[in-house]
């Protein structure tokens, strides 16, 4: 498989009250072109600034981004906005609550300069049909929808574009357990059927271990393991790897025997 | 035989609003042993957090709520106590941990004035030093390493899981016969929700507290209780000891909620229809552990 987007040596240092924070430091890796990549890591690992660049919201202060062989520029064309879409965690506050989310899909479609007004409304319908609501649900505002629902609504409107990458920014941690394994079926079966490639971040292993294809660990702004994933589960080969998923809450004694494998002194810092 | 730490029977709440009476808890029943850990796992809305405000005694006082059943801690009705014997016990002989550790905590005030503040309501009259002593035995209790600087310090200065193990301590603090934790960790980083609830397991366990352990997470109530409660729109719909619960699920709610926990060991997204059918057949309990069968 082809690298969709490659990252060299990036860095970003923010500053806090006049003291430089190194929030990525050296990052390199690529997602190739139809994979679920999963970013992991806690709060304060960097993956949520790496996901703002790969973006374009924030500037890397050092390193180069290559999305399909061409470096990505300071200022994004359209075209490669429509490109590269992000879904987050909180659909209640990333969906315009005054707006019918007919209008927020639309949003993306005239921004774009998508099909004509006709051709638009039909999309819009189209779109809900295929994250599986129905294409009425256009009048209804935010509110009005329940919270897997509206995480849908998020969904159809990251693939209102000609939308390719999809940064998935802990996209169903906010939902209730039956919610989503719902929405987690239908990002697979988008994915498949559309040939996205997908930047899943998230702090919660066990959906890696059933969404991704490869895991990139992060702690404290550096990459440090990037695995397949049953690899990755089977042996994984940094300390923080093993702490992170000797920390999972889990469900079943299969589960459990396989954690205490890797059991990590988690108590080392207390 | 004593009574046990908490008995509900047939508790029921509405809410009173524009379009008439919402219900919310359509009667259900739960009790805790003395020094048992008991789990209350659902979904949003099921009526979890609302069921240990009720025993708080916080949602009688909103406007609206029409609530009916007997709840009993240690045997005394607390329908029967007043406004003011309800707020004695509160702080004091039950405590709780609220799932957002740092919007817990008053800004405003630093953390030893908070604590004094917790000490007050079971010691009325204890000064400023003494405070301040049984607050850093308290602190260095949930393996705080440094109790001097937390106590002078404001919640926005410390760490999330820093805030969750002050609030573990100050739940702790008076010795209360049983404490109530609404999602504890939720917000916090795995690997250190991991080492809080180990924190507070030991704690539980030294001081013989009876605890009501409410999460959505079945991982976390699977390591934490020794019997669970599911609750699902308002009913008790399946119950029994942690271990045979999760290793064998008899509700079909139940089943479901376990067929979709995604594991580590990577089996899949499971389907799961839209359909919700046998959600709402009655409560199904484990051999031996109904509520007839454990209180006499």
């Amino acid at each position: 498989m082809k690298p969709l987007l490659q990252v060299f040596e990036v860095s970003k240092t923010f500053d806090a009250g006049g003291k430089p924070v190194r929030a990525l430091d050296g990052v390199s890796f690529s997602v190739l072109a139809g994979e679920c990549l999963a970013i992991v890591g806690e709060s304060g690992s960097g993956k949520s600034t790496i996901a703002n660049i790969v973006l374009g919201i924030y500037q890397p202060t050092s390193g180069a981004l290559l999305f399909q062989d061409k470096e990505l520029p300071d200022v994004r064309p359209l075209a490669l906005k429509q490109a590269i879409q992000l879904v987050q965690q909180n659909p209640l506050s990333s969906l315009n609550p005054r707006r019918s989310v007919g209008a927020s899909i639309r949003l993306a479609l005239d921004v774009h300069d998508i099909g004509d007004r006709a051709g638009r409304k039909a999309r819009v319908g189209e779109l809900l049909e295929e994250v599986g609501l129905p294409a009425d649900f256009a009048g209804r505002s935010p509110a009005a929808l329940s919270g897997g629902q509206r995480q849908r609504v998020a969904i159809a409107r990251a693939l209102a574009c000609r939308s390719e990458l999809l940064v998935l920014d802990e996209p169903t941690s906010a939902l209730d357990v039956l919610v989503q394994a719902r929405v987690l079926k239908l990002l697979a079966d988008i994915r498949r059927a559309r040939r996205l490639t997908y930047i899943f971040i998230t702090h919660d292993l066990a959906v890696v271990r059933n969404i991704a294809d490869r895991v990139a660990v992060f702690e404290k702004g550096r990459l440090v393991e990037i695995a397949p994933t049953a690899d990755l589960f089977a042996n994984p080969s940094h300390p923080y790897t093993r702490r992170l998923i000797s920390a999972v809450p889990v469900t079943s004694r299969r589960e459990a025997e396989l954690r205490d494998r890797l059991q990590e002194p988690l108590d080392a810092d207390l | 035989m004593t009574a046990p730490t908490l008995a509900i029977d047939d508790l029921r709440l509405g809410f009173r609003g524009w379009a008439g009476t919402v219900e919310v808890l359509h009667g259900i029943s739960l009790h805790i042993a003395k020094g048992e850990r008991v789990a209350l796992v659902g979904e949003s809305g099921s009526g979890k957090s609302v069921t240990a405000r009720l025993v708080l005694g916080l949602v009688q006082e909103l406007r609206g709520a029409r609530y009916s059943g007997r709840m009993a801690f240690e045997g005394r009705d607390l329908g029967a106590l007043s406004r003011r014997e309800r707020e004695a016990l509160r702080g004091d002989r039950i405590s709780m941990i609220f799932q957002d550790p740092t919007s817990s905590l008053n800004p405003v005030y630093t953390i030893g004035t908070l604590f004094h503040e917790v000490l007050l309501r079971g010691t009325p009259g204890i000064g400023t030093a003494e405070a301040r002593e049984r607050a850093v035995a308290a602190l260095a209790d949930v393996a705080i390493a440094d109790p001097g600087r937390v106590l002078s310090s404001y919640a926005f200065q410390l760490s999330g899981g820093m805030n969750q193990r002050v609030l573990i301590a100050m739940a702790l603090a008076n010795n209360p016969a049983l404490l109530l934790a609404d999602e504890p960790g939720t917000a916090l980083d795995v690997t250190v929700q991991a080492q809080t609830l180990t924190l507070m397991q030991q704690l539980v366990a030294r001081h013989g507290t009876s605890m009501l352990f409410i999460s959505h997470n079945l991982g976390v109530v699977r390591e934490f209780a020794d019997r669970v409660y599911v609750i699902y729109k308002g009913r008790i719909v399946e119950q029994g000891p942690t271990e045979a619960l999760f290793d064998n699920p008899l509700h079909p709610y139940t089943r479901a909620l376990m067929a979709a926990v995604p594991r580590i060991t990577g089996e899949g997204i499971p389907e799961i229809d839209e359909e919700q059918t046998g959600f709402y057949a009655p409560l199904v309990a484990h051999p031996g552990h109904s509520e007839a069968e454990l209180r006499p």
